[in-house]
């Protein structure tokens, strides 16, 4: 800061315009002091590092389309006669959420095309989010300092799903009403509450006249607000823990190698969100997504065939398809098992995942930072649990659409039902053991390239005829890469008995915990590294089997 | 490929000799970190007329942006919105939105393509490492602020005033009270509202399609008839809510072939009623085998076997359909005794 006016005023009429505007705003905000540690920030390059960007601005894109939307559209379930510009509907009876949800279609220049984005995002969003979600859980990206923002991401997951629920439900037509019908019937089988929940929900009985005035507020307001903060206090956590980066030559724990952020990453970040937002414009343009005008306006007492949910609430639909029909009848009062047990196993198999970097962590005890990434193979018990996780998942989008399987490919429904009853506890235990086995192949492959060289393909024959294969030795850069990754000792109960013979009261946990710790690093669970000593000893002359 | 091929110190007799790679770098790593591989230049960074080319197709991408938005702003005045037209292979869409749709995507698109080839082949693509530092704070601040703090605490007294402390809490524990019961008019209590439906003694069965009352002879065998109850009316103010319980479907069996005795009570010359709303989650039940007599829910494949008291033969519904009790009043059309005898719908904690 200049003491003096004069020298103020001088040095003003020299600097050009946009260094005196960025004076100005750092006399007021303090801009440079921000600038300094971050514009030429260091980030690393990895194509799995863009999945996160694609959630980030498909959600702007979300915004963006979703306030032009709000212009529109009429929260209202008044019941109107429709006159709009769609023949086949006219002189319906339908509610005024429907109704300018037509007017948006049909009416307003573009707004369809905004409505199809809007909706397509929203799908890519979620599965974005799904995928970068198992981008940090198959690297281990989640391990501390990153624990917070793996919870962070984990919200914003959930959120996503509700806040896609209620947006879907907005206009009120008879595929949405379904699902609304179906959270309904959902909410009842809540022992105690459940009636009390949906009638306050729905200002009385279903549907009555408030659900979507209600949901719209918590669709436009509510969640998006909750996952706009979510998102920033998860994008302001990546710059302060600073990315993680893949092992390699040059990249340790302490340090964090790649472009700065400008201009490289501001280009590429920047350029990206557009690819993102070109790309789902077009397929808005080409590929018709939600075509209400053709599904009709809701009425409680009629229904379509192959009601789907949006896929990310397939997994919801699976459980209730598949949960057999239990009612517990006691005392004057139902339980409605069959419905409420679906209800309870889906919070707590999201949760599953949410916690895993707790659970992790603890059997490991390691309270170091962590951001060198693991690649999947060499956490094969994590990898191996990831793949589970994700087969109950995929088994139980399956059973979310058990008709349509059984139309598409000429199968029974009871038949596939049926098979996604048993794969949802088969499945899992059949993917974990075969992901761990194949990470433990490929660790024994990487501890064979170190130490015998990568196969060249060539054969050479030796002056006595012998034939050889010439293995090409690695160079540092990849032996190192190759042997970056940490391998833990499990856990030591030590002895049973101290050492006056007396047995030693040891608490479930820690004999839990050197389980677990023996199934994540024991000796058949991790293939040990090659040692220097190991590989001296075959490259130093006798070596080649 | 002949032996002359083979670089000479991958032949076994070299190796010996060249893999003198450092090894031993400490207990966990066994190979020492090279260290940053050196930067390998593109052929923008040596070949001026390469980077101008790069150049040239930045700005060409930019401008095919600035193209597409002028199309955007020409179709939006050009197409009508209720123009079709026929685009291969996705059939016939509309112009509109298609051509607004990909102009937008192509002047977005071309953008992002061409910053990102801005980045990657004329921006400096040379690797460069920073330092992190870790997240946890030196011992010197955090006993500065646990200082700090123990003097803020100390100074607010609040350790030692346990008066404030309580009622403070006290306090603030209550005030959310006031959120809370403000919610309490967002419905009125369930009651017995689940248990009661439109359906009375005496109410005409109405034909869904027709709007008419109905004779038995309307209900013909084989075919599945929805009927809602005389004087509910489409344009009613609360249609939606007594339609949602009191949605019926109407079959004709055979009485022969009718295996409940109290369904062969309840129906009238082989026509039965039960309630359409599917007992799992409440979706409309749409699908009849007449053969079978057996009825689906679309939704989530509860089925229902109407010939014997409506019991659930496969799917995730926990117990049968109600039966409406029907007969035929003094001028020949059909009505329903009394309401349902149990609550339609899914079922919840207070059905019992």
């Amino acid at each position: 800061m200049s003491t003096t006016t004069t020298n103020d005023s001088g040095a003003r009429r020299a600097a050009p315009a946009g260094e005196r505007l960025a004076d100005w705003a750092d006399g007021r905000l303090g801009i440079y002091s921000l600038a300094k540690s971050n514009m030429r920030k260091i980030f690393p390059d990895h194509w799995s590092f863009m999945l996160g960007e694609v959630c980030l601005y498909s959600f702007i894109i979300i915004i963006l389309t979703g306030v032009y939307l709000t212009l529109f559209f009429h929260p209202s379930m008044n019941e109107v006669v429709y006159n709009g510009s769609y023949v086949p509907l006219q002189g319906q009876l339908m509610s005024e959420a429907f109704n300018s949800t037509l007017h948006i279609s049909f009416d307003v220049r573009g707004g369809l095309l905004i409505r199809q984005i809007h909706h397509w995002a929203a799908l890519i969003f979620l599965a974005g989010m799904f995928v970068h979600m198992m981008r940090v859980f198959f690297t281990g990206a989640f391990r501390k300092p990153r624990e917070i923002n793996w919870l962070f991401g984990f919200l914003l997951f959930v959120l996503g799903m509700f806040t896609g629920f209620t947006g879907y439900s907005l206009p009120d037509d008879l595929l949405s009403g379904t699902g609304v019908r179906f959270m309904e019937g959902a909410i009842l089988s809540v022992p105690i509450v459940g009636t009390y929940i949906s009638f306050f929900l729905f200002g009385g009985e279903f549907p009555g006249h408030d659900f979507v005035a209600r949901f719209y507020s918590i669709h436009i307001l509510l969640l998006p607000g909750i996952m706009l903060g979510l998102m920033v206090g998860h994008l302001i956590l990546v710059f302060y823990h600073k990315h993680t980066q893949f092992a390699g030559p040059g990249k340790t724990n302490n340090n964090v190698v790649g472009m700065p952020l400008l201009p490289v990453y501001m280009a590429k970040a920047g350029g990206f969100f557009f690819l993102v937002f070109g790309v789902i414009a077009a397929v808005a343009a080409i590929a018709t997504i939600n075509p209400i005008w053709a599904i009709g306006p809701y009425r409680s007492d009629q229904v379509s065939t192959g009601a789907q949910p949006d896929w990310y609430m397939g997994f919801a639909e699976g459980l209730i398809r598949a949960m057999p029909g239990w009612e517990i009848n006691i005392w004057g009062h139902t339980l409605v098992l069959g419905v409420f047990i679906p209800l309870v196993i889906f919070p707590l198999v999201l949760a599953a995942i949410a916690v895993y970097p707790f659970i992790e962590s603890w059997v490991t005890g390691d309270k170091r930072e962590h951001h060198i990434l693991d690649r999947p193979r060499n956490a094969p018990t994590r990898t191996a649990f990831g793949v589970a996780w994700i087969t109950a998942y995929m088994v139980m989008l399956v059973g979310g659409g058990n008709d349509l399987w059984a139309t598409h490919f000429h199968l029974s429904i009871n038949a596939v039902t049926w098979f996604v009853r048993i794969a949802f506890f088969a499945g899992p235990v059949v993917a974990f053991v075969a992901t761990k086995r194949i990470c433990l192949g490929l660790q024994r492959r990487d501890r064979d390239k170190v130490l015998h060289g990568r196969e060249s393909g060539i054969i050479k024959r030796l002056p006595h005829g012998e034939f050889i294969e010439v293995h090409e030795p690695l160079s540092q850069e990849q032996l190192h890469t190759l042997t970056a990754h940490e391998q833990y000792v499990p856990v030591e109960i030590g002895p049973l008995v101290d050492e006056h013979g007396v047995e030693r009261k040891l608490k479930g946990s820690e004999k839990l915990r050197a389980k677990l710790s023996s199934a994540y690093y024991g000796e058949l669970n991790q293939i040990s590294k090659p040692t220097a000593d190991e590989y001296k000893e075959i490259t130093s002359g006798h070596g080649h089997h | 490929m002949s032996s002359q091929d083979i670089p000479e110190e991958n032949l076994p007799a070299a190796q010996e000799t060249t893999l003198d790679k450092v090894t031993g770098a400490d207990e966990k790593h066994p190979f020492a970190d090279p260290g940053l591989p050196p930067h390998e230049h593109r052929i923008q960074d040596i070949d001026e007329r390469a980077a101008k080319r790069s150049e040239r197709t930045v700005a060409l991408l930019f401008t095919v942006s600035m193209l597409a938005t002028i199309g955007f702003i020409a179709s939006f005045v050009a197409f009508p919105a209720d123009k079709s037209i026929y685009v291969f292979p996705i059939g016939h869409i509309s112009a509109l939105n298609f051509s607004l749709g990909l102009t937008l995507g192509v002047a977005l698109f071309a953008i992002g393509a061409g910053a990102v080839h801005w980045a990657r082949t004329l921006m400096s693509d040379v690797e460069v490492a920073d330092e992190r530092h870790p997240i946890e704070a030196s011992p010197e601040v955090k006993s500065k602020v646990l200082d700090d703090f123990r003097q803020g605490a100390k100074e607010s007294a609040l350790g030692r005033r346990k008066l404030i402390r309580n009622t403070m809490l006290g306090a603030l524990t209550l005030v959310p009270l006031s959120g809370v019961v403000l919610l309490r008019d967002l419905g009125p209590l369930p009651e017995t509202k689940l248990r009661h439906t439109a359906w009375r003694r005496g109410k005409l069965l109405v034909n869904m399609n027709t709007n008419q009352p109905m004779r038995p002879s309307d209900v013909a065998v084989g075919s599945l008839t929805f009927a809602k109850p005389e004087g509910l009316e489409e344009h009613d103010e609360e249609f939606q809510n007594e339609i949602a319980k009191a949605a019926l479907m109407l079959v004709r069996l055979q009485p022969d072939d009718i295996k409940d005795k109290k369904e062969l009570e309840w129906s009238h010359e082989g026509i039965v009623a039960y309630s359409k709303i599917c007992t799992h989650v409440g979706c409309p039940i749409s699908l009849y085998e007449q053969q079978t007599h057996h009825v689906l829910c679309p939704c989530h494949q509860s089925t229902f076997d109407l010939s014997d008291g409506a019991r659930v033969i496969f799917g995730p519904a926990g117990h049968a359909l109600p039966q409406l009790r029907i007969g035929v009043n003094a001028d020949g059309y059909l009505e329903a005794l009394g309401d349902f005898e149990e609550p339609v719908g899914p079922a919840f904690w207070e059905r019992g």
